[in-house]
């Protein structure tokens, strides 16, 4: 945390959170994840905002510029985005005790909701009225799931990038008939991703006259994304050539 | 040993799944059906479903579950703690790193291409999931579930067109199969 620039700095008098002792931060920091974790439903991205009304817009402990950095990390890592949420807000706030006590309160009421219901399942099951309602689910939940792919499909299909439907389609083949290995599937996704970012900035620095790209805030999906349609024009434009 | 393993799967699950949510579907499916065989498909659908009803993401849901399903409270607590032990170290790395260079354009570039083979993947998931539920009884075609067709298309149609909330229109499913199974019942005796 000692990294935080200057310009943190000078509203410290509105956003420093400091001035708490360490207790009582660690303690509301443990108490805003546990509240919002046990009753947030709707998945991660609805807890990240609610994260953003409490410790930005509420208490003022972190600025809405960087809570906007935040939740780009957050949503840059791998695991549940209402986990890493909480860790993100927790080590700006605290560091490491921070994480800690912003863990304990996400996962401790999925914990022991989840406990309760394993160990009543077995009576699920064999339950008339519990089991005909988790049969009648199963297609909501399957409807649900299909309509979420959809979706995110369709924008990416709406993107027109050739390499992106290449990947769609290559591993949706590749683990839906070939059953290969998920983790597999991802890090050849990821390497395509790193090769393909390299080779854009070295095209890039070739083509000096134009300005690099300069994406200071390096999250915001909306800025991303026109500024890969962008380095994509100049690719064109360069192959044209 | 069953804690290790519960420990190195869960760590796996929490490492690769990438975009959040569903992302860690397909990852669980893979590691806590086909590899160690710890739940059934069906007995996963049900996981999924419990999951959409509470609170909390499915990758800790999954965690706690099946740690209590397979080696009790001590299980679920070590999955657990492996599920969100790559995020605390990620996450940091991530807030040190971007502290410090204010730039992530990078790991944005890896994300991009990740993203369509997480949607991929999470298709591939939803259709082990839909394809068992239409025909429960394994030979395709003739085992259709004309109830539980009508209840997914139902449920589309309640979802894309009226927009309903999804936990309201699983529900609904749920509601709508219990009362025709009672309705069966109450008419055959």
């Amino acid at each position: 945390m000692e990294k935080i620039p200057e310009k943190k700095e000078e509203n410290a008098s509105k956003t420093v959170p400091e001035r708490r002792s360490l207790p009582y931060r660690l303690s509301r920091i443990f108490l805003s994840t546990l509240y919002l974790s046990a009753f947030t439903f709707g998945g991660g991205y609805v807890i990240v905002t609610l994260l953003k009304n409490k410790f930005v817009d509420q208490l003022h402990w972190i600025d809405e510029e960087e809570m906007l950095d935040l939740v780009a990390i957050a949503q840059s890592s791998p695991g549940a985005i209402a986990v890493n949420g909480a860790i993100v807000v927790g080590y700006k706030l605290c560091g490491i005790p921070g994480i800690l006590f912003a863990v304990l309160g996400a996962v401790l009421p999925p914990f022991c909701i989840l406990t309760l219901i394993s160990f009543f399942y077995d009576f699920f099951r064999e339950n008339f009225v519990a089991q005909s309602l988790l049969s009648g689910m199963k297609s909501g939940v399957s409807a649900v799931i299909l309509s979420v792919v959809y979706d995110m499909g369709s924008e990416l299909v709406k993107e027109r990038d050739p390499v992106k439907l290449l990947l769609l389609v290559g591993s949706f083949i590749a683990n839906y008939f070939f059953r290969v290995n998920v983790s597999c599937i991802i890090l050849i996704a990821a390497l395509c991703g790193l090769i393909r970012t390299l080779l854009q900035e070295k095209i890039l620095k070739k083509t000096a006259k134009t300005p690099p790209p300069s994406d200071p805030e390096g999250c915001g999906a909306a800025s991303c994304h026109s500024e890969k349609q962008e380095t994509e024009g100049e690719k064109r434009k360069k192959e044209e050539r | 040993m069953i804690y290790w393993q519960l420990f190195l799967a869960f760590l796996q699950i929490g490492a690769f799944s990438f975009g959040g949510g569903y992302a860690a579907m397909p990852l669980i499916q893979q590691q806590v059906i086909t590899k160690y065989g710890w739940l059934s498909a069906n007995d996963f659908t049900d996981l999924v479903t419990i999951s959409q009803m509470t609170p909390g993401p499915i990758a800790v849901n999954a965690a706690t579950f099946i740690g209590n399903q397979v080696a009790g409270i001590p299980g679920a607590l070590i999955a657990t703690i492996g599920v969100v032990l790559p995020s605390c170290l990620f996450v940091t790395l991530l807030a040190f790193l971007y502290l410090r260079f204010r730039s992530l354009s990078l790991l944005q570039g890896i994300l991009q291409a990740l993203r369509p083979a997480v949607v991929a993947m999470i298709f591939s998931a939803g259709l082990f999931i839909l394809l068992p539920t239409l025909f429960p009884s394994l030979s395709t075609a003739t085992g259709l579930d004309i109830r539980a067709l009508f209840l997914f298309l139902a449920a589309l149609v309640l979802l894309r067109k009226f927009k309903k909330d999804p936990i309201l229109v699983m529900l609904l499913c749920g509601l709508m199969e219990l009362f025709s199974r009672c309705a069966l019942l109450f008419f055959r005796v």
